[in-house]
């Protein structure tokens, strides 16, 4: 079984495992390189920086000519991992993104650090619930969100070894274990965290952890939960999605991302497309971040297990044409 | 240090790209004329004497590479790689057909002999900064030119570039500024004054020099003196005339895109010819 039976909370933060992950990958393909905009050691990457100095370029506080210069790198052979806050990487250097990057076809695998509600204390200024959006709206562009450190390793050579443009958003710190160790991971495939045929909930990021608490305690009211791991919402996986509403007739959506340009929206226009099925939609309901912990945001924005839960219950009373 | 012949040679093709220029704006009745007709001089000069390339191999590994950062003079550029054969000349007359190889901006997925794709200002020059950099932690001696336009060192990224560029001693980097005083809204100094350019990249910890942006003999001389740095990047700023070598366009606010009409057309082939044939020597 590829999905832990307990969720556990991970000892090692996902920057340790992201910077691992590039060691080893840079070891083997010497065309990796590492940019970031001053925040190489807020990313763990200090061993890479010392193992590979001429391949680590910390290009100081410039998101928008880092972001260029690694699509120049990227012309000249290199296969650029560019890391900074997710914000500045979507929002200031969008520009960059789309034309030096998308446009042109280059090969730069762009990282975005602490989505969402994870941006925490830094507050609404730092905190990104359209990082996802904004590259899903570009041509060609591949978006993930790994969800544990195991799947971390598992994307990152993927990544590196499919030519194109990417984006990944990640949480710098310690998240729930979900996989076991090991687990094989396939961009555009979805992962079936639970099994269930009531009601679907098609998660991303840490929510996937929170469905399936949500799944746990709807089991108790004999509800059967399925729980989609969306890692990847661009190519989106339509085959999981069409199946889960004909096999469960309706759909939750759970992410930390503003449901307008995120998740909800995208599985929506599949099903509004292929085949209709009542949706509902957890995440952020078009608002900006604020400054709170993790916990206390996740309540305030609406993004925990009985949240989810309540919006499955409102999906499954739909389905028999009852509003909850 | 040029020959006379060599010198007259170059003009030459200068002229045979203006020439080009306005036949293949002329050919879809619009386009960005006025900055693309003054880098006619600086690009003679680099694909005329001083860039390795080989048009029947436009991605050979080792060629010098060009970012025209101020992307809307893609047809001086690709009047210049037409002349030395990287495609054939009636390619030209295509320009911003719907599915061409020549759109407006310069593309590197279309069009041979292009190598970065440019179009939004600001963003070639990181771009050329990338590729310069990732030739130098190869150990290849690639040069990497890049032109930027005047008005476009409005952009904040650029600025971003030059930091870096001398940073991490970009010295195959030789960048040049098209100087022609003029942007879509008026004069620089009017729209957003740019101040002493040479100054600016001088105190950013280039190699910085100005020269007769329309003198080939005067550009060849500073590539010459810019290849000789070691540890840092060079900047070129080019004095030029926005629409030189076309009177009804040269200088004047409103030359940045315009119609070209084939009365129009007569007139700066005409103008152009003139020029040409005063140029004396051999025609090559």
């Amino acid at each position: 079984m590829k999905v832990m039976k307990r969720f556990i909370d991970e000892q090692k933060d996902m920057r340790a495992s992201y910077c691992e992950a590039m060691l080893e990958l840079a070891e083997r393909c010497p065309e990796v390189v590492a940019l970031d905009a001053d925040l190489a050691a807020a990313m763990g990457m200090k061993p890479f920086a010392e193992r590979f100095p001429q391949r680590m370029i910390d290009c100081g506080i410039q998101e928008a000519n880092m972001v260029g210069v690694a699509c120049g790198m990227s012309a000249a052979g290199k296969i650029p991992f560019a890391h900074t806050f997710a914000p500045f990487l979507t929002r200031r250097a969008c520009d960059q993104v789309f034309m030096s990057g998308a446009y042109a076809r280059m090969n730069v695998k762009l990282v975005g650090s602490d989505p969402g509600i994870t941006a925490q204390l830094n507050g609404g200024t730092h905190m990104p619930f359209e990082d996802m959006g904004i590259m899903r709206g570009i041509p060609e562009m591949t978006v993930v969100e790994p969800t544990d450190s195991v799947m971390l390793k598992a994307l990152i050579p993927q990544l590196a070894e499919q030519y194109g443009m990417a984006y990944m958003r990640l949480v710098r710190k310690a998240v729930k274990r979900v996989y076991e160790e090991g687990t094989a991971f396939t961009i555009g495939k979805a992962v079936r965290v639970c099994e269930g045929y009531d009601v679907t909930v098609i998660a991303s990021g840490f929510c996937v952890s929170e469905a399936a608490k949500a799944a746990g305690l709807l089991a108790k009211e004999g509800l059967s939960v399925r729980v989609l791991d969306m890692f990847t919402w661009k190519p989106l996986d339509e085959k999981a999605i069409l199946e889960a509403a004909r096999e469960t007739g309706a759909i939750v959506t759970a992410e930390n991302h503003n449901v307008l340009s995120g998740l909800g929206t995208a599985v929506a226009s599949v099903l509004a497309r292929k085949y209709p099925a009542p949706v509902e939609m957890v995440g952020v309901q078009d608002r900006f971040g604020e400054v709170g912990t993790l916990a206390e945001l996740a309540e305030h924005f609406g993004l925990t297990a009985q949240h989810i839960a309540a919006a499955a219950r409102r999906a499954v009373a739909r389905k028999i044409g009852k509003e909850a | 240090m040029l020959t006379g012949q060599k010198a007259r040679e170059l003009l030459q093709f200068s002229k045979c790209i203006q020439m080009e220029t306005v036949r293949t704006i002329a050919s879809i009745g619009v386009g960005h004329v006025g900055g693309a007709l003054s880098i006619a001089d600086v690009l003679a000069v680099l694909y005329g004497n001083q860039m390795r390339y080989r048009p029947e191999c436009p991605d050979w590994d080792g060629r010098d590479w060009l970012v025209v950062s101020k992307g809307h003079a893609g047809p001086a550029v690709y009047a210049a790689l037409a002349l030395k054969g990287f495609f054939p000349m009636e390619l030209l007359q295509t320009l911003n057909r719907l599915g061409t190889r020549l759109p407006s901006h310069c593309d590197h997925r279309l069009t041979p002999g292009i190598d970065i794709t440019t179009g939004s200002l600001g963003q070639g020059a990181s771009a050329a900064a990338g590729a310069a950099l990732a030739l130098q932690m190869d150990g290849k001696e690639n040069r990497v030119f890049l032109i930027l336009g005047d008005g476009e060192l409005d952009e904040g990224q650029v600025w971003e570039m030059a930091l870096f560029a001398a940073h991490w001693k970009l010295s195959n980097l030789i960048a040049f500024v098209d100087n022609n005083h003029l942007q879509i809204d008026g004069t620089t100094e009017e729209v957003c004054a740019l101040g002493d350019i040479t100054e600016k990249f001088r105190s950013f910890g280039w190699y910085a020099q100005s020269v007769d942006g329309h003198d080939v003999q005067a550009i060849d001389r500073a590539v010459d003196a810019a290849k000789a740095q070691a540890g840092r990047p060079s900047v070129i700023v080019l004095d030029t005339v926005k629409g030189h070598g076309w009177s009804a366009v040269a200088g004047k606010v409103g030359g940045h895109s315009r119609n070209i009409s084939f009365a129009d057309l007569k007139d700066a082939l005409a103008e152009m010819q003139q020029a040409l044939d005063a140029i004396g020597g051999e025609t090559v």
